[in-house]
């Protein structure tokens, strides 16, 4: 506090007023600058209630530089006339014999602070020619406070290791801190919003005895990705504007040979109690590699594989994975997403079962009013669409899709009859929207995303 | 999903009731319909076009009404009215009649051979005595636009062509001609066009244009002609001007001309059961004659009802209710799904309207539909099953949580990206990245699949510029990567990238990420059986400021400070420093079995095709798989024969555990049962080796076959066991002499004992030159050949694709007798036909 005698000196001639002082004055008084008082204020303030100050301000005239100048040597005006040599300018012989500089006198009665004298429109005249402004001074008017003092006791900032050791933490003052400030933010990393969403539904899911599949293959063929879930070669998700296909590597040469057989014929010629679509199906349309379009080309590959054991045991599979589509790009929509999916394979399993598992599952997202849809999807019958209550619209949305797989999906692979199995779908996107607020799905998902948002994105709870 | 625009008062009107919009949101909820918007034309017009032209438009409510994709009954008024009629038990389902003539004589359409060539098959149909309103036109017309963009996939299946038979005079004849000798006057044209010139005409309409590509390339267009060579219309693109329907048509000829005739005969069942309730004779359909060009009369419009059986518990079963036979077949009769109930069973039949309808299961739906999927008790099954994670998502998660923790703010890219992206950008060439390349891609920001994680990371810090630095980003996800071993030819891999951004480059900070990276790993900072750094060359990175990451002496991947070209190429203007490496080499070896995507190609049980068509044909299926010299180890006789060799043996090789006991134990999929007592316990005793297996000594003997399908179990990739093993280069003489040795005393044991003969079994794949070789013939000359010690067994034709098909066919030579390279040297020596031969397995018999 280097300007601890200000603010003594100053608390001295405090003590000699009554009812309070202005600091402009004290400044006067105390023949110091006024911003040195204003900073003995301001430090004497934070000491506690050693004295009161309220700010007041005031207005008043000041000449401008140019102003000053022509107060000291006369206007421009008077200047010029000045200058002109007796023997004169017949020009100046005509204009005028001699000149009053009302300009300067005016300024002059500002510059001795009597500018109360000056009218309105003398004042914003010299405004507009610059030569005066109008400046607000800012000044404390200075009162004593409850634990007025004349010393000032320094306080300490902070505890230091020494006060610990030697005990002077006892006898020392300490300012307050302000609480209303902000911390210092921590430095550390984040992870993104998107993937803590993904973190808790793969939680809930494990938690249910579900387990994990292997969807680390975004290269399907056609053959897993559509025909092994009866979904015919004309479908229309099998178009060029819905899927990606590739070029390079174009086509899937391995296949279970027998298993797509049966494939062939359930979809040609029908079979396992069914009429089939009667179409002639093709491998090179089974062949062809795209982008898988649903992590559902997975569970065709687990089911498979569960088909292909000695003995059928129970399963429950789950994954969460990116999914790709040829879809117009729109703020919802874009070519890829994450798919959230629930496989379970079991005998005699009924529609009430998936109601109820999905009632469970969605529960767990804190989601508890469920309704179902009949609907339309090729491999699954029956099929549900799933919709909840949303408190704050005040209307059905749909949250999910559902349905029992088809039996001539599970029946050629293998499976025996009165195996069901049940499966629902959703993105792990929308929901990571709702919950974090996000409009724009850029913002959330690719480079586009904003890292501050990431930054700052709380815990992902869903249920509450 | 097809969305059907309705005049609200229209569709009350037929349904003889009139609802608030809630409540016929709720009816179309319940059957599985969605009421997606409530509009009028005013409206549609005034948002796409302004409210200037809105003026003049009509302010009918519309409903909007999303109908499921395989419901093409409900694709019109009609059809929806007649559908939610039944459903709410106020109108029985109508029953559909063929009829014929009054005059006797059918209504001919026939079909030339040169159809063939480009749309083979065709069908027809007359509503006589039909009355048109101004309505049921439009609705008339609007059913065709709708199915021809659902079930007909844009008219490249099936086109229909609707005409005023009064105006046009049959036998018709339906034949191709050459474009340029077509010419006739298209609807509401004024004057005629050859097909040629009408192609070019339909360039440019909005509509029509979509259609051009169907037949634009064939050297023949369809074309229909009345018996005084009116033209009806040139299907797929548009009818003639002549024989158009309007609202004083009486009697109309319906063809649909296809390539899917399975399709147009539902298209045109469509068309029929949908308006012959305006016909004097409401529902019926007067049938047509189809002569097709091999001379057989076909008689349309089918109208089958299917009669399907099934029982009431099947029903109860799969729903998960208990209703009586009668009141499921009161369900289903809602549904139009007419049924009757003999005891428990149900006799259902499925009608013209429902081709949807192909499996009992189909039935079960609407049996639920009808009883309402929110009425049924919602039931947890009792499935007991135990969690598990995938291992690398684990790892992954893992991972993520203490990388925040260091620092580093997680990013989430695009699998997806650019050529450029990937290689121009990174300093690259795209033919060395290995890419997958995408064939179809709308813009140039799906060219590729991404092989590499950092043009991601560089994109996600240029577009967050003006965060402040320094800027710490990373991403764990998958890249893909082509791979011949793969069945798709490509395979995905968990990368972990990171990048610094700053003022200065860093590259102390990434390696630093790098060593708390490892010590995650648990991986020391020493050479070989630690991780070490060492200088690299890379493009992308600025000379003599790369280095390569070694693990085990197996590279993993690569960190350094990012070349000045690579940042300016994505706008970027500070130095920065990368890592990008391998997490998979890191997963280690689990207790549990874990699942992988790849399948067994070839099945281990068999299973019998269940066709509804009595002639069954018994497939011809390959030859089973032995996994290891015991047998098939998923078999419980591949088991036993494990456990009684292991009865008095501690290993599999002599007197230590050896990779041939690694590689059995890898063939069995799980833990043996108690009853193998040996096996069990040599099992175990093996696993406890599973920190150090690739130290083993490797084997003698080839335990498991290398045809062998890959299991679950024995998917811990090579990458894997070779980053804790030693390299084959360094295996040291001594090693390579004790082997020699080994070697030379499992041949004196074998020669001792019993004389038996040693034989295999083999799965030879012939391949011919292409489509038109004659397999027969291939085969003939393959079986042929006569060795010692040779017998051939079965084959069988196998597709390889574009036709061409391979022999399959499987032998069993004595190994001493008749080797795999004489077998072949035979068979290619019949040039003529075969292109070449490859085992496809080969085991041990």
């Amino acid at each position: 506090m280097a300007d601890t005698g200000v603010a003594e000196a100053l608390l001295r001639q405090i003590e000699k007023v009554d009812g309070g002082a202005d600091s402009l004055e004290l400044a006067n008084s105390l023949g110091v600058d006024h911003q040195v008082v204003v900073g003995a204020v301001k430090s004497l303030q934070a000491l506690g209630d050693v004295i009161s100050a309220e700010l007041r301000s005031s207005k008043h005239w000041e000449l401008t530089e140019e102003g000053t100048e022509i107060a000291e040597q006369g206007s421009h005006e008077a200047r010029v006339f000045g200058s002109i040599p007796p023997e004169g300018l017949p020009q100046a012989e005509l204009m005028v014999e001699s000149i009053q500089d009302q300009v300067r006198e005016t300024l002059l009665l500002v510059q001795r602070g009597r500018s109360t004298q000056l009218e309105e429109k003398e004042k914003n005249e010299l405004k507009k020619r610059k030569l005066l402004s109008e400046v607000t001074v800012k000044s404390y008017w200075i009162t004593k406070d409850s634990s007025f003092s004349t010393t000032v006791s320094k306080q300490e900032t902070e505890l230091t290791p020494e006060m610990i050791a030697t005990g002077s933490w006892k006898e020392k003052k300490f300012k307050p801190y302000n609480f209303e400030a902000m911390g210092v933010a921590p430095d550390c990393g984040h992870l993104h919003p998107l993937m803590k969403v993904r973190t808790q539904f793969r939680q809930i899911f494990l938690e249910m005895g579900f387990t994990e599949m292997p969807t680390n293959n975004f290269i399907e063929s056609s053959f897993w990705n559509f025909d092994s879930l009866f979904q015919p070669q004309q479908h229309p998700a099998r178009d060029q504007h819905d899927t990606f296909f590739l070029s390079e590597p174009e086509l899937a040469h391995q296949f279970p040979w027998d298993y797509l057989e049966r494939v062939k014929r359930v979809h040609s010629q029908g079979g396992y109690g069914s009429q089939g679509y009667k179409y002639d199906w093709k491998l090179e349309e089974a062949q062809k590699n795209i982008l898988r379009t649903h992590t559902t080309a997975v569970s065709a590959r687990m089911l498979y594989k569960l088909a292909q054991q000695e003995t059928f045991s129970p399963v429950k599979y789950f994954s969460i994975d990116r999914v790709f589509r040829n879809e117009t790009l729109d703020a919802t929509h874009l070519a890829e997403f994450h798919q959230i999916e629930g496989v379970v394979a079991d005998y005699g399993m009924t529609l009430g079962d998936l109601m109820g598992v999905l009632h469970q599952f969605f529960t767990k997202l804190g989601i508890t009013k469920l309704r179902f849809k009949p609907a339309y999807n090729p491999y699954t019958e029956p099929s549900m669409e799933v919709f909840s209550y949303h408190e704050g619209l005040k209307r059905w949305v749909e949250v999910g899709n559902s349905g029992v797989f088809r039996p001539e999906m599970l029946l050629p692979m293998g499976l025996p009859e009165d195996v069901s199995v049940i499966a629902w779908g959703l993105s792990l996107e929308r929901p990571t929207m709702i919950k974090y607020g996000i409009n724009n799905i850029r913002e959330l998902v690719g480079h586009k995303v904003n890292l501050q948002m990431v930054y700052d994105s709380p815990l992902c709870r869903l249920d509450s | 999903m097809p969305t059907v625009g309705v005049k609200r008062d229209l569709l009350f009107k037929a349904l003889g009731k009139t609802y608030s919009d809630e409540e016929f949101d709720e009816l179309c909820f319940e059957f599985g319909l969605e009421l997606d918007e409530i509009t009028s034309e005013k409206e549609i017009i005034s948002r796409e076009q302004g409210n200037s032209k809105a003026s003049s438009a009509s302010d009918v409510i519309l409903y909007k009404i999303d109908v499921p994709a395989n419901r093409y009954d409900l694709l019109c008024l009609e059809g929806l009215a007649r559908g939610l009629q039944v459903f709410k038990n106020k109108l029985d389902a109508p029953r559909y009649r063929r009829v014929s003539p009054v005059s006797g004589d059918r209504q001919r359409l026939i079909i030339t051979k040169e159809t063939a060539a480009v749309r083979p098959h065709a069908v027809a149909a007359v509503l006589r005595n039909i009355t048109f309103t101004q309505e049921r036109y439009d609705s008339f017309i609007e059913l065709q636009e709708k199915l021809h963009q659902n079930i007909c996939r844009k008219r490249s299946l099936v086109a229909i062509g609707t005409h005023d038979l009064d105006t046009i005079s049959g036998p018709f004849t339906f034949t191709a001609k050459r474009p340029g000798d077509i010419s006739f006057r298209p609807l509401n044209q004024t004057k005629e066009y050859t097909a040629t010139q009408l192609m070019s005409l339909y360039k440019t309409d909005s509509h029509l244009k979509h259609y051009l590509p169907i037949i634009e390339d064939k050297p023949v267009y369809p074309i229909i002609y009345d018996s005084n060579g009116v033209v009806l219309s040139m299907p797929p693109i548009i009818n003639g001007d002549h024989s158009k329907i309007s609202l004083q048509t009486k009697n109309v000829f319906i063809e649909c001309t296809a390539t899917d005739l399975t399709k147009a005969k539902i298209v045109l069942d469509m068309m029929v059961t949908m308006f012959s309730e305006y016909c004097l004779q409401p529902f019926t359909v007067e049938e047509a004659e189809v002569v097709c060009p091999d001379g057989r009369t076909i008689i349309y419009p089918e109208l089958a009802y299917r009669k399907e059986k099934l029982s009431a518990e099947f029903i109860n079963r799969k729903v998960g209710i208990n209703e009586s036979a009668e009141s499921i077949a009161q369900l289903l009769t809602r549904m139009c799904l007419l049924s009757q109930t003999t005891g428990d069973e149900l006799e259902v039949e499925i009608p013209p309207t429902r081709p949807d309808v192909i499996h009992a299961c189909d039935i079960m739906e609407d049996a639920a539909v009808a009883y309402g999927f929110n009425n049924i008790t919602r039931t947890i099954p009792r499935t007991y099953t135990v969690a598990n994670q995938l291992p690398l998502n684990k790892l992954t998660e893992l991972l993520r949580q203490d990388l925040a923790a260091a620092g580093f703010t997680e990013a989430l890219n695009f699998a997806l990206c650019s050529q450029e992206d990937i290689a121009d950008k990174l300093g690259k060439r795209i033919s060395e990245t290995g890419a997958v390349h995408i064939s179809n891609p709308k813009t140039a920001d799906f060219q590729v699949a991404r092989t590499t994680l950092l043009p991601g990371l560089l994109k996600t810090i240029a577009a967050n510029r003006k965060m402040p630095l320094p800027l710490k980003l990373f991403e764990i996800s998958d890249v893909v990567l082509k791979d011949q071993n793969k069945d798709v030819g490509a395979r995905n891999s968990r990368r972990f990238s990171a990048v610094y951004y700053n003022k200065t480059p860093g590259f102390e900070v990434i390696h630093g990420l790098l060593d708390r990276t490892m010590q995650l790993l648990e991986v020391k900072a020493v050479r070989g059986g630690g991780y070490h750094i060492q200088a690299a060359d890379d493009s992308t990175f600025f000379p003599g400021r790369c280095a390569e990451i070694f693990v085990c002496g197996k590279s993993v991947g690569r960190l350094g400070v990012l070349h000045p070209d690579v940042i300016s190429h994505f706008e970027l203007t500070m130095p920065c420093s990368a890592l990008e490496m391998d997490i998979e080499p890191f997963l280690g070896h689990t207790a549990e079995t874990f699942l992988t995507h790849d399948v067994p190609m070839q099945e281990a049980v068999q299973h019998q095709f269940v066709k509804c068509v009595a002639s069954q044909q018994t497939l011809l299926s390959h030859p089973l798989s032995t996994k290891t010299l015991f047998g098939d180890m998923s078999t419980q006789v591949g088991l036993k024969a494990l456990d009684d060799f292991l009865a008095d043996r501690s290993y599999i090789e002599g007197f230590e555990a050896s990779q041939a006991d690694t590689a059995v134990f890898d063939a069995i999929p799980s833990p043996p049962p108690q009853t193998f007592c040996h096996l069990r316990r040599w099992y175990n005793h093996i696993k406890s080796f599973q920190l150090e297996r690739t130290r083993l000594p490797s084997a003698k003997a080839q335990f498991v076959l290398p045809e062998a399908p890959p299991t679950s179990k024995n998917d811990t990739s090579e990458d894997e066991i070779d980053l804790f093993g030693s390299d084959d280069d360094e295996e040291s003489v001594e090693a390579a002499r004790v082997r020699e040795q080994r070697l030379l005393e499992y041949a004196a044991k074998k020669s001792k004992k019993s004389p038996l003969i040693a034989k295999s079994s083999i799965l030879l794949d012939v391949k011919p030159w292409d489509d038109e070789t004659d397999m027969a013939k291939l085969e003939e000359c393959v079986r042929s050949i006569g060795m010692d010690g040779l017998l051939w067994g079965q084959s069988k034709l196998v597709p390889v694709g574009y036709g061409i098909r391979k022999l399959q066919i499987g032998c069993v030579v004595e190994d001493d007798k008749v080797g795999t390279d004489l077998l072949e040297e035979a068979i290619t020596a019949f040039e003529e036909y075969v292109q070449s031969v490859d085992v496809a397995a080969f085991n041990k018999v």
